[in-house]
């Protein structure tokens, strides 16, 4: 791994007070939250990169990992967006404005985004892997002179499923920016391709073999993605994958994401794909 | 560790009385309910004298063999684990206030000195893992707290079990490193050795005498007989290569048919580490205590990913047990997570054996083990 994406282990402590200041509701079980550590010290010192995540945590209910969907260089606010899938996630549903709940972060380690100045950059995504890559973006695009073309590759189930359409639209607009969406089951009024994201990876322009990949989605599509990508001539080590495991501690203590010689709250999410190619995708890890 | 001297069996307890001058809180080894267990130890006289134990796949039994001998046992289902790794700790109460904010306090830790006598080498081994895990990236502060004032007093063990395989893994029978004081039982009494500048402390204050020859060369064959004894081996010290080559291997099928899934492997390991979190709301709904337990890698929950189980079979959580413990942790702590006490085959209702194991599912066809040299293992 690159000392670019090095930030200071996370120490073990308990959660800060946040409050949320907005919510944004984005599909059916789709909602934003955007909160605000209520310490105001705390809030100052706190730094995050593209791709870590938050822990979130209700009293006398637990804790879940988010990843942080807003600019890290705004990082007085912290955007999470969440689906209500679990019995954390569904309390989190019903929260609003002025609402305190904890939060302890950030975790992990993120996208290899110095390391990919003077590249293109390829931000492929399904579902909700859109959330832990649209900070990664926004970094690129708020320094887009760093960067060489950016292309921008969402896929859905449905397309009712999508969110952030106005940001996908805005991002269109960009010099050498290309964004593509593709969604399985479309509307009659779906503008974009009808299929796989990955499929788009041979309608798009980028100089593949000085590119940087970051992929983020179910598992099944960051592997097809994947050997996309290698097929079309980016060198597998500069493809990146965030992956997702049943975090808790966020500190590598307690074994809940141990991934063959990772864990991967700690030595992860974001991994390069040359590291974790072997084992994802075998059923059990 | 050169010997420094000899203890007379009749002096023991003035191990145990300097000890407790110096503030530590004494825990050492007694029989209880049928197995060794680490307790409180009041007293020399509460150590298991004259106890051995038998043990084998799915067994373990206490024995009287009517001798004055004190740790003549082989280890039981507790390691350290438990005094360091806290089997149920709270991490943080959370308090709501009248205006909805929330108020965390993380748990205090009181310092309290412990000295634990009678601590294996295995379980030595087990702990400089832990130790790993817990505190040399990110420390647990409670894990921490606890470590940071416990002596150890060490036994070379004289008496593994028919399950043990400490030799096969470089870890026993000897204490050689990560004890303060360590003892060698001779009929007569101890030969002492000091490990640190505590233990060397403490000495000067013990009624020792010097070893004789005879002694110290009674303390060698203790260990050497009990080096001979063990016949367990694993096929090798780094199985992680073989292991993850063979992740479709029917052997991971075959042991999920008599492997129950019930975790007691895990409770009874010295290195495994994994733990759960749990909320316990107050009752009116006021505020909540955080709380970490232990957990094991065979439950169904272990595996939980938004709405689904990574690893809904044995199969592949008895997978996922044994690539971690024999192969992943080179990667994370520059050896295998195995330490060769045996725990996991006698306290294992079915009996499953990890080095046979190990050993069906590395060797290609001709029963060796690829990469692994002959002279690995004793």
């Amino acid at each position: 791994m690159t000392t670019a994406r090095t930030v200071p282990d996370p120490p073990c402590e308990p959660p800060w007070e946040s409050e949320i200041l907005s919510r944004s509701d984005e599909a059916r079980d789709l909602f934003t939250l955007r909160l605000r550590l209520t310490d105001a010290r705390t809030r100052t010192a706190y730094r995050f990169v593209p791709g870590q995540f938050n822990m979130l945590y209700l009293p006398g209910v637990g804790g879940v990992p988010i990843s942080i969907a807003s600019d890290p260089d705004a990082p007085e606010t912290l955007d999470h967006t969440i689906r209500a899938v679990g019995r954390v996630t569904r309390a989190l549903a019903d929260l609003g404005p002025g609402d305190r709940l904890g939060l302890r972060g950030p975790y992990g380690r993120g996208w290899p985004l110095r390391d990919a100045e003077g590249r293109d950059l390829v931000m492929l995504t399904g579902g909700l892997g859109c959330a832990p890559v649209v900070a990664a973006i926004d970094y690129a695009v708020a320094r887009r002179e760093r960067f060489g073309r950016l292309v921008i590759l969402q896929g859905v189930k449905h397309a009712a499923d999508l969110i952030w359409r106005a940001r996908y639209d805005a991002w269109a607009e960009l010099p050498d920016t290309q964004v593509r969406l593709a969604a399985d089951h479309p509307t009659p009024q779906w503008p974009g391709h009808v299929g796989l994201a990955t499929d788009l990876l041979d309608e798009v322009t980028f100089d593949a073999e000085r590119a940087v990949a970051m992929v983020c989605g179910p598992e099944p599509m960051m592997h097809a993605g994947a050997d996309h990508l290698v097929a079309l001539g980016v060198p597998p080590e500069r493809i990146w994958l965030s992956l997702e495991r049943g975090f808790q501690c966020g500190v590598g203590h307690c074994g809940h994401c141990q991934l063959g010689p990772w864990f991967v709250c700690r030595d992860g999410p974001v991994f390069r794909w040359t590291d974790i190619s072997w084992l994802l995708g075998t059923p059990g890890f | 560790m050169t010997p420094t001297g000899f203890l007379q069996r009749d002096r023991l307890q003035t191990l145990l009385d300097r000890l407790r001058e110096r503030g530590y809180r004494c825990i050492g080894p007694q029989a209880r309910d049928g197995a060794i267990v680490y307790d409180d130890l009041k007293d020399a006289s509460a150590l298991p004298v004259g106890i051995g134990s038998k043990q084998a796949p799915g067994r373990y039994r206490l024995e009287h063999n009517g001798h004055g001998r004190c740790f003549a046992w082989s280890n039981g289902p507790q390691a350290l684990k438990p005094l360091l790794f806290a089997p149920r700790e709270t991490l943080w109460r959370v308090a709501r206030g009248t205006d909805g904010g929330l108020r965390f306090e993380p748990e205090s830790h009181r310092p309290e000195r412990r000295a634990v006598i009678g601590v294996r080498a295995c379980d030595l081994a087990a702990l400089a893992l832990q130790d790993a895990h817990f505190t040399e990236r990110i420390a647990d502060p409670g894990y921490r707290s606890r470590r940071r004032d416990l002596l150890l007093v060490g036994i070379d063990c004289g008496h593994p079990a028919e399950t043990c395989f400490c030799v096969s893994t470089g870890d026993g029978p000897a204490v050689t490193a990560g004890a303060d004081l360590v003892l060698t039982e001779l009929d007569a009494g101890f030969v002492v050795r000091s490990g640190s500048d505590a233990g060397a402390a403490l000495c000067d204050e013990l009624p020792l005498r010097a070893a004789t020859d005879d002694e110290l060369h009674l303390a060698d064959a203790e260990i050497d007989r009990a080096r001979r004894s063990q016949h367990r081996r694993l096929p090798g010290r780094d199985l992680r290569d073989p292991l993850f080559a063979r992740l479709d291997h029917p052997r991971w099928a075959e042991v999920a048919e008599r492997c129950l899934s019930c975790g007691n492997c895990v409770a009874v390991c010295p290195t495994c580490f994994c733990s759960t979190e749990r909320e316990e709301a107050a009752l009116d709904g006021g505020g909540a205590e955080h709380l970490r337990i232990w957990d094991t890698c065979f439950s169904a929950e272990h595996s939980y990913l938004h709405g689904r189980l990574l690893r809904p079979d044995t199969e592949r959580r008895y997978r996922q047990w044994l690539t971690h413990k024999l192969g992943g942790w080179h990667d994370q702590y520059g050896r295998s997570g195995c330490v060769g006490c045996g725990r996991c085959i006698a306290w294992c209702p079915t009996g499953i054996d990890i080095t046979a194991e190990a050993a069906a599912i590395c060797a290609d066809d001709t029963g060796a083990v690829p990469g692994i040299s002959p002279g690995d293992g004793p």
